[in-house]
């Protein structure tokens, strides 16, 4: 059976490697909505580099765009990144007491042996 | 790949710690994110071989997870895949993740490094062999819904967390 789920985590952390893709995520975490343009303006790269970007940010399924005219707006769509946030999340609470009181059962086993050595 | 490392350390001979990781006895005491019981302990300590666990949390339902040892090496490392059985997270059910340990003597003891691994899907693994912790520092930064810090441990601590998780918003 495909993994749906899976493959969505594997494209969100994909898209994240990039330094310009992040920095496109963050200015729309910071400003609700930009267009393609507007994204494009601080980069040193040309627009259809910018618009390969989107698209693997779209695919990922981190942003939406929408059509009025010529002008193609941008916004962010977190939900990708709280799955991943979910999955560590669970798994830290779960490892992090497990861990805690494996350390201190440890700490006890190491303590009797030292007295009866 | 998603994955979470917890690095801890610990007052205790790495060859004590290692007992307690794989031996039924030593599991039946840490095993479970909250205190509960762990109902049953089977381990078969040799590459290839599987280890069950079966545990109650405090809100009454049980789980149980297993797997299989990928790699030991007595006293210094050990790697496991991890999958849940029965409970655990349904949405993760067929899903297999690993799990690496490694140990390393430290003055007065021994430090430990935990990663628990998600497994990426084959077709995936050429578009991002490289490691996405970078990435993850980016997405605290900006997607501070949840946060989660790492750090290391002060000297003076010992067996307690270096992975800080809040809830923001």
């Amino acid at each position: 059976m495909v993994n749906y789920k899976e493959r969505r985590l594997d494209r969100t952390f994909a898209a994240l490697v990039d330094g310009t893709r992040r920095a496109i995520l963050a200015r729309l975490e910071r400003e609700d909505s930009a267009t393609v343009s507007e994204l494009a303006q601080p980069f040193a790269i040309k627009l259809p580099a910018v618009m390969k970007h989107l698209d693997v940010l779209h695919d990922a399924g981190l942003i939406t765009r929408t059509k009025a005219g010529r002008i193609v707006t941008v916004r962010l769509r977190p939900e990708p990144m709280r799955e991943a946030m979910d999955w560590l999340q669970r798994y830290q609470r779960f490892w992090s007491g497990s861990l805690d009181r494996l350390a201190a059962y440890a700490e006890r086993k190491d303590t009797e042996a030292r007295k009866k050595a | 790949m998603t994955s979470l490392t917890l690095v801890r350390q610990i007052r205790a001979r790495p060859s004590i710690v290692f007992e307690a990781l794989t031996a039924p006895d030593g599991i039946a005491q840490w095993w479970g994110p909250d205190g509960g019981p762990v109902l049953l302990a089977e381990t078969d300590v040799r590459i290839g071989g599987r280890y069950r666990v079966r545990f109650r949390r405090l809100d009454g339902t049980e789980h149980e997870s297993a797997g299989e040892y990928l790699e030991l090496v007595e006293s210094k490392r050990l790697v496991m895949s991890w999958q849940w059985i029965s409970g655990g997270v349904p949405e993760e059910v067929g899903e297999v993740s690993r799990i690496e340990i490694d140990l390393k003597p430290i003055d007065g003891g021994t430090e430990m490094t935990f990663t628990h691994a998600r497994l990426k899907t084959e077709d995936s693994r050429a578009s991002h062999e490289q490691g996405w912790s970078g990435a993850l520092d980016k997405l605290e930064r900006h997607f501070s819904t949840e946060r989660i810090a790492y750090d290391r441990l002060g000297k003076s601590q010992t067996g307690s967390t270096n992975l800080h998780a809040k809830r923001g918003q």
